[in-house]
């Protein structure tokens, strides 16, 4: 249940703020059919909706409430499905709303008709739902989860284009840096609830002394710098960004440069209070984001293409902002603030604006544009506004925020020096505004030129107006900063800093004649004349040697996959033994560990006499499996010896009051040995002696211990007293099932559903085996088959004797087995045994007289009564909600018959009843399939019934019921 | 009589990790027959072992052997059946499609394919 802190419905609503879009992501696929713009709607509707839930949140947000709901998810782990909603969260919801909203409108008409529209709405409504979602979470496990969930969504979106490698590639750049960055900020983020102690924001962010104290704070901290500063593209991770720009332009607009890069710097914005102020954050992070802000400003002014400019300037961006973050001081987080709202509005603006330039001029060459805003005056005047306020030009909004941090970096000192931010920050200043100049002299300004691949002209206004939109801000907050961003950038920045207060500042366009003026002045004037020399600049940085991050990066994915390949070689040896005795080794290891841990108190429960009989079958069962160890390589006696093991242990079961176990184990028992003798015909008779004696040595010390253990677990629990928990079955059988074989009972009906799945289990295993046999009789398996010769010991292939017997017996095994399942709901017997006796009855018919004989007999082929005893068991379990009771609740009643008098109808019969077809099915299934490829192998013409007494001068006679038996059939 | 049936599980298990532990298909199987036998009587002897009470109510009965074991051993039994079944047809095609019935060494390798390159 939600807890209520404010506004109930505004509370259930706010939960609907990531699902809403993640849900709705299907619709665009299905709108498709009915056209374009009803899928750009179909698109638009959630965005929409989720932007007046969240402006219906507003009111409470901006008295500075928490509008919170949660809901459990997985308690035990510490994950819940809990959303908060303060001011930073607020602000950033409404931004990738905001921005979404625009985009799904310019994208309407960016993509081409051959695109497939309804795919891309759809990534593009499950990023913003795993957007909406990494800024709302509460819980920091469910912030994970949608943070994994942006990298995931950004994949499908670069990739898009699936026709394109750049797309694929870059697409798989960005999910193994951003995806890897949120393992590491998993495991950062697990550490941080462990050292505050609970998983949700609304408390961690409370207890940032307690985590700034603790010793894993360095350890957490680089955890989750290493999340945000791949999500961030921060620097050295920065190289994925521009191969990022392989997406369609509207995602870039939207992704990469407006929202998803902005979820690292939202995560330190979010944590701030919990983690910054420290040394070790003032280090790492404000140095991290300058470098950032200089290698991606540098780049950028080297940068062609219209979209790698613009990418490297947002990288060089989010350096800027994670430097002020890095800074510590709440005036800093202020300014941070303030330019996440800047560079939003300015860079999705010219991310667009770069969109229209390629959509209408046919290409983003820098180099092939030029004077476009004779051509398209309307977009160009647009771009160029925002390419000024990326630039840092007064009246501009990104003028202020870049005074306001130039302002904070003059007060201060990195490790003691005074000089080295204020003189870096301006350097990233000066080429911010040279590669700023650049874009906009290169593409707009100049000359028309007669060469452009297309003929550029202004776009139709749905491409434009989303660029309009984010540019009237761009110009409203340069002029009156205070009345149109204060009050957000003011309680976004009280979120950001938590408890404290923020320091007196106003945001205005005139501060006088101050530092960061002096700084603003000369980056301008450096920026010119870098812009002059701009030529002899390229040629220098052509001519030294550059680190191509790229190019370590696919090193470093090469060396990991041959690593990882090298590892699995060493340890994935295809050896069964190998891994067998890996398995049981570490499992003695650990019960052995764990043994010596324990007490070892001798058990208490009285021993039960040994009697004669019992000593007798033991040490057979001993002989036997000694011999068998040592006889193994000889197959048939193998055999042999493993039946009387398993006649032993059926013995044992009837010694201990199991006479339910021991009817199962000895029908098995003569299943399984007519099963392994039909493969040992095609298997070699012989395994041959390949291992040495040190091996085999080996080898039986590791059987011997793990015997001894479980041998001693065996005893240790026989020999202490318990609780069984069965007595409710004991006390219920007869009353609540309606049997006095509680066995039985509990197969029927308590654990029911326990033996419809096993059924199941049953069926599938035999219809794999029909079908791993049936292939067989094709390719290399089929000419093996062929080549067999069968062996000279089944000359005689159905004996009279036999067949004459076993027809005999036929009624009479029939019989019993009916009996079997008749009681087995009162006594001994039941559906599994029943059908055991059954299909053993069923395969002597076929041993005597041939499967082909006795499957044209068959009135229900083996997958009839696989189906069969499935449904039935199925309709019966069923059958029980007609009735309005739970799934296989059994009901039973008592008949009265004549002559025979009172006996008990129970619904359980006809489930044990499907229980017996099953099995039935299994076993015939099997045994006959492996017959079917054994019929293969042999090259004598079988004859067809008995007729194996071939007397001289009486053939006639003899041959008299094979001729019968093919006019039956 | 609880020193013999230990004594059985531990000498039935040992047989059957032996067995397995060998390099070729039969004895493998032969071997997870034997240890089905151990764990089998292993989840029956948790149960205790009692002597003369079949778990069939009746009404000069005074106690009852624990059922459940027993019922879950049933059904592993059968199910183990058709495991047993399911490997014996697993090794009898592995052998007549490969001609080696050996299970210490993996089949040949296929060339695998090309791997799409970074570039730019």
């Amino acid at each position: 249940m939600p807890t209520v802190w404010s506004n109930r419905n505004v509370t259930l609503n706010i939960v609907l703020l990531p699902i809403l879009p993640l849900l709705a992501a299907i619709f665009p696929p299905l709108a498709i059919r009915s056209g374009r713009t009803l899928c750009a709607v179909a698109a638009a509707v959630p965005t929409v909706a989720a932007l007046l839930i969240l402006a219906a949140a507003a009111p409470a947000v901006y008295r500075g409430e928490i509008v919170q709901a949660t809901y459990e998810w997985l308690p035990q782990f510490g994950l819940s499905y809990s959303i908060f909603l303060d001011g930073l969260g607020f602000f950033f919801a409404a931004m990738i709303l905001g921005i979404g909203l625009l985009i799904i409108i310019y994208s309407r008409f960016y993509l081409s008709q051959d695109d497939p529209m309804g795919r891309f709405y759809a990534y593009l409504l499950l990023f913003q739902g795993a957007m909406v979602g990494v800024v709302v979470s509460d819980n920091i496990l469910l912030m994970v989860v949608f943070w994994e969930l942006t990298s995931l969504s950004s994949f499908l979106l670069i990739g898009y284009w699936r026709a394109l490698p750049e797309g694929r590639q870059g697409a798989r750049m960005a999910l193994v840096v951003t995806g890897g960055g949120g393992l590491l900020l998993l495991a950062g983020l697990l550490l941080l609830g462990q050292i505050a102690g609970s998983y949700e924001l609304t408390e961690i962010l409370q207890r940032g002394d307690v985590i700034k104290a603790s010793p894993l704070y360095l350890p957490m901290l680089l955890l989750v710098l290493g999340g945000a500063f791949t999500k961030s593209a921060q620097f050295p991770f920065h190289f994925w960004l521009p191969h990022a720009m392989a997406a369609p332009t509207p995602v870039s607009a939207y992704l990469h440069s407006a929202t998803m890069v902005k979820a690292g710097v939202f995560l330190m914005a979010r944590l701030w209070p919990a983690l910054a102020g420290t040394e070790a954050w003032f280090l790492i992070v404000s140095m991290t984001g300058l470098i950032t802000m200089l290698v991606g400003a540098w780049i950028a002014l080297f940068k062609d293409d219209l979209k790698a400019i613009l990418a490297y300037s947002t990288v060089s961006h989010l350096g800027l902002m994670t430097m002020l973050l890095g800074l510590g001081t709440p005036m800093a987080a202020v300014v941070a603030v303030f330019h996440i709202l800047n560079h939003a509005t300015f860079k999705a603006a010219l991310f667009m604006s770069a969109g229209i330039v390629d959509h209408e001029a046919g290409t983003r060459d820098i180099r092939r544009l030029g004077g476009l805003l004779h051509l398209m005056p309307i977009s160009a005047t647009l771009a160029l506004v925002a390419a000024g306020s990326m630039a840092g030009l007064p009246l501009l909004n990104g003028f202020l925020s870049k005074e306001m941090m130039l302002e904070e970096i003059v007060h201060t000192p990195y490790a003691g020096n005074p000089w080295i931010m204020p003189i870096l920050a301006t350097v990233g200043a000066l080429l911010s505004v040279a590669y700023s100049a650049r874009l906009a002299i290169k593409t707009y300004l100049g000359p028309v030129r007669a060469d452009y691949p297309h003929h550029p002209h202004d776009p139709p206004v749905g491409l434009w107006l989303p660029v309009a939109v984010l540019v009237v801000p761009v110009i409203a907050i340069g002029l009156l900063p205070a009345l149109i961003a204060g009050p957000v950038v003011e309680r976004t920045a009280l979120a950001v800093v938590g408890g404290q207060a923020l320091p007196s500042y106003y945001l205005a366009l005139w501060h006088g004649f101050t530092p960061a003026l002096m700084m603003s002045a000369v980056a301008f004037i450096g920026g010119a004349a870098l812009l002059m020399a701009f030529k002899p600049l390229d040629r220098l940085r052509l001519a030294t040697p550059r680190l191509e991050a790229k190019r370590v990066f696919d090193r470093v994915l090469d060396g990991a996959t041959g690593g990882a390949k090298a590892l699995v070689a060493a340890l994935h040896t295809e050896s069964l033994p190998r891994y067998f005795a890996t398995i049981v080794v570490a499992i003695t290891v650990v019960g052995t560990a764990g043994f010596m841990t324990g007490s070892h108190a001798a058990g208490t429960r009285a021993h039960l006499p040994v009697n004669g009989p019992a000593l007798v079958i033991w040490a057979t069962l001993l002989a036997t499996s000694l011999a068998v160890m040592v006889l193994h390589p000889n197959r048939l006696l193998t055999l042999i010896l493993t039946s009387l093991v398993g006649l032993g242990v059926s013995i044992a079961f009837i010694q201990f009051s199991a006479p339910d176990l021991a009817l199962t184990q000895i029908s098995v028992e003569v299943v399984m040995t007519i099963l392994l003798l039909l493969a040992l015909n095609l298997l070699p008779r012989t395994t041959p002696r390949e291992t040495g004696w040190i091996r085999r040595m080996w080898d039986g010390v590791i059987a011997s211990v793990a015997g001894f253990g479980l041998a001693g677990l065996a005893y240790a629990v026989m020999t202490r007293d318990f609780q069984p928990i069965s007595e409710y079955h004991l006390a219920q059988s007869k009353p609540g099932g309606g049997g006095t074989n509680v066995v039985n009972v509990i197969l029927v009906d308590f654990r029911g559903f326990d033996t419809f799945g096993e059924i199941i289990v049953l069926c599938i295993a035999a219809l794999a085996i029909y079908a791993l046999l049936d292939s067989s009789l094709k390719g290399a398996a089929a000419r093996r088959l062929a080549s067999m010769r069968q062996g000279e010991e089944a000359a005689d292939a159905h004996p009279l004797m036999l067949v004459v017997v076993t027809r005999v017996l036929l009624p009479l095994a029939m019989t019993v087995g009916a009996f079997i399942f008749l009681r087995g709901h009162n006594q001994p017997g039941g559906g599994f045994i029943a059908g055991l006796v059954v299909a053993i009855a069923l395969l002597m018919q076929a041993m005597a007289s041939g499967y082909i004989w006795t499957a044209e007999r068959l009135r229900l082929n083996a997958h009839t009564m696989l189906g069969l005893g499935v449904l039935l068991a199925g309709l019966t379990g069923l059958g029980s909600l007609l009735f309005g009771r739970p799934f296989l609740t059994s009901t039973f009643g008592y008949v009265h018959l004549p002559v025979i008098g009172e006996f008990e109808l129970a619904s359980a019969m006809a489930f044990d009843t499907g229980v017996f077809f099953a099995v039935v099915g299994t076993v015939l299934l099997s045994l006959a399939q492996i017959a079917r490829v054994e019929a293969r192998a042999e090259r004598k013409p079988v004859p067809q019934g008995p007729s194996d007494i071939r007397l001289v001068g009486s053939a006639r006679a003899v041959s008299q019921p094979t001729i019968a038996h093919s006019k039956e059939s | 009589m609880e020193v013999l049936i230990a004594s059985a599980i531990g000498v039935l298990s040992a047989a059957g990790i032996y067995l397995i532990l060998r390099q070729r298909s039969f004895p493998v199987i032969i071997g997870m027959t034997f240890l089905s036998y151990a764990v089998n009587v292993f989840l029956f002897a948790m149960g205790r072992l009692t002597v003369d009470r079949p778990p069939i109510i009746s009404s000069g009965a005074a106690a009852y052997a624990d059922p459940l074991p027993q019922a879950l051993v049933l059904t592993a039994i059968v199910i183990s059946f058709g495991m047993t079944a399911l490997i014996v047809v697993l090794a009898l095609r592995g052998y007549l499609e490969t001609g080696s019935d050996r299970v210490d060494e993996g089949i040949p390798k296929l060339p695998e394919p090309a791997e799409e390159r970074l570039t730019s």
